[in-house]
């Protein structure tokens, strides 16, 4: 392990280090600030790349969602036969975070950095970087990026730099790969999952672009560096985007493990009472904000809850609004980014969000409480792709945290709150 | 944990039953053959527990499999460590 320059950042930021309010840093201040990277022993026929070994000891878990440890991956992508490739996943297709963007347009050499040493690490020669089509500043950040370090020391590394369509689940690990093969950006049956057979058939290392910064920190400072904060199950940092009745809402660097009172009170405070907090984002899951205090930015902490961090997004709920409205407005969104292509998530979230509408609008039907809970239940685990599971857990959250709201709109019908402009964003894009 | 056709059931390895959902078009063939093994949803389309396909019921499982229209009813070997 090579020792950096200067005297590593054992506190945060570790990601932003360095971020200015405007534009990107560039690849002389990014060194500056971080340190070289040091040169990744490629990964020969026979042995693996002992950076795959200082990333499992630092404990790395992916940051687009799903949590999956990065060695892990790295590893079976070294098992599988072929030249492998690199996927950066900065597409980020859920409407309500920025976190990925947010770095791809003030860091991007990190996200760079990291592709180029996870490369190393599997022997890869190409990376291809996928981009939102929607998203030109941060895709032009990333561009000027590659332009800077043209000629640079990035070895045989060739980058290419896709634009990725807006829908959702186009952004789904095998969807990527299906569109980057000339395919539909749709989900496809795993296995074989992207590691073992991806894009040109070959073994290819997809991870979301917050990821591969990790990574190019571990490569500098080693894997007790990463382990100098967050908790023992979760070491590091996370990227959060908060959002809501905030003085700053925006994109944040928190410990994991830390609490969501600290959060809030680094983004200035709160201007509004707040009746729920939706972390974990569309996939994830509502929490009463009784609980506020008691949060904590990490898997354990928020699995008691019913919660989980995922890719990071906090979203407050003011009082004024009605949490149910939000979730039916969601639940539809959810339901028309399905691919259309498995039964249980085109029909299961059609009618789930439907049954969510009507109870809303205070249908005299009986029992919408245990007839949603069913349906929740009915559509986990039974897509391609795990769009139904987050669906399921995002409205079964819903039905626990605003028990008291579902019963009162079966009665009455909508709610005051119910008539607000939704605050949670989605988008118009239908997939294609 | 690859499946391999023809194998049989070993000791130490469970069969079980799935459906690739992009495939699946709802024909229930596969439900009325086994009803054991698989439910049917409200909108028709199979649901199959994670248990292991008993022995006994190893025959109608692969029929199933032979039976359906779009081929999206897997049988897969598991291994047991
Ligand atoms: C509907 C859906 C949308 C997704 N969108 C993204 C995304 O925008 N960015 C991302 O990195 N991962 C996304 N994922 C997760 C990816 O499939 C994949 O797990 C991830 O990119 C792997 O990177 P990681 O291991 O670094 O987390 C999505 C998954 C689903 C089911
Ligand atoms: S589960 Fe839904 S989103 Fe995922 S592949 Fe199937 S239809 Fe598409
Ligand atoms: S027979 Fe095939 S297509 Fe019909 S329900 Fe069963 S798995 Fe689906």
């Amino acid at each position: 392990m090579t020792v950096a320059t200067m005297a590593p950042p054992s506190t945060l930021p570790r990601l932003l280090a360095g971020v200015g309010p405007e534009g990107a840093v560039g690849l002389h201040e990014h060194s500056e600030i971080h340190g070289e990277l040091p040169a990744v022993a490629r990964r020969s026929r026979k042995t693996a790349s002992p950076l795959i070994d200082e990333i499992e000891l630092a404990g790395l878990r992916g940051r687009g969602g799903g949590g999956f440890p990065t060695a892990a991956k790295l590893r079976a992508v070294v098992g599988a036969r072929g030249r492998p490739i690199v996927v950066v996943n900065a597409v980020e297709g859920e409407p309500a975070s920025v976190k990925d963007q947010t770095l791809a347009e003030a860091a991007p050499h990190l996200i760079l950095d990291g592709a180029v040493a996870a490369a190393g690490a599997v022997g890869a020669h190409e990376v291809i970087v996928c981009m939102c089509e929607r998203s030109p500043a941060a895709q032009l950040a990333v561009a000027q990026a590659i332009e800077e370090r043209s000629g640079a020391s990035d070895g045989a590394v060739r980058w290419q730099v896709a634009e990725v369509p807006p829908h959702y689940v186009a952004s789904q690990e095998s969807a990527l790969v299906s569109f980057l093969n000339g395919g539909p950006a749709k989900p496809t049956l795993m296995p074989p999952r992207p590691s073992q057979r991806g894009v040109g058939g070959r073994p290819t290392l997809l991870s979301n672009a917050e990821t591969f910064a990790h990574v190019a920190l571990i490569a500098r400072h080693g894997p007790e560096w990463f382990r100098a904060i967050g908790t023992a199950a979760q070491p590091g940092s996370a990227l959060i985007t908060l959002i809501g009745p905030i003085a700053y809402p925006g994109v944040y660097e928190a410990e994991h493990g830390s609490s969501l009172t600290s959060l809030i009170d680094a983004a200035g405070g709160l201007t509004e009472d707040v009746r729920a907090v939706l972390v974990g984002g569309y996939a994830g899951g509502w929490v009463d904000a009784r609980h506020i205090r008691a949060l904590a930015l990490c898997e354990e902490g928020l699995a008691p809850y019913g919660s989980r961090l995922g890719a990071g997004v906090v979203a407050l709920l003011p009082a004024s609004a009605c949490g149910l409205a939000e979730t039916a407005r969601v639940a539809r969104w959810l339901a028309m980014q399905s691919a259309g292509q498995c039964g249980p998530c085109v029909h299961g979230l059609d009618t789930l969000a439907g049954t969510l509408e009507q109870t809303l609008a205070g249908s005299d039907a009986s029992n919408h409480s245990a007839r949603l809970s069913y349906l929740t239940s009915i559509v986990a685990r039974r897509g391609a792709c795990s769009h139904p599971d987050g669906t399921a857990q995002f409205v079964a959250s819903a039905l626990n945290v605003f028990a008291g709201e579902l019963a009162d709109h079966a009665r009455h019908g909508h709610c005051d709150g119910c008539r607000r402009p939704g605050m949670l964003p989605i988008t118009t894009e239908l997939p294609r | 944990m690859s499946a391999r056709a023809g194998t049989g059931l070993r000791r130490g390895g469970s069969h079980h039953l799935r459906v690739n959902p992009i495939d699946c078009v709802a024909h229930g063939m596969c439900h009325e053959l086994l009803p054991e093994q698989i439910a049917l949803d409200e909108w028709g389309y199979p649901v199959i527990g994670d248990d292991p396909v008993p022995p006994g019921l190893l025959a109608l499982a692969r029929q199933a499999v032979q039976t359906c229209p779009t081929r999206a009813l897997l049988l897969e070997r598991r291994r047991t460590e």
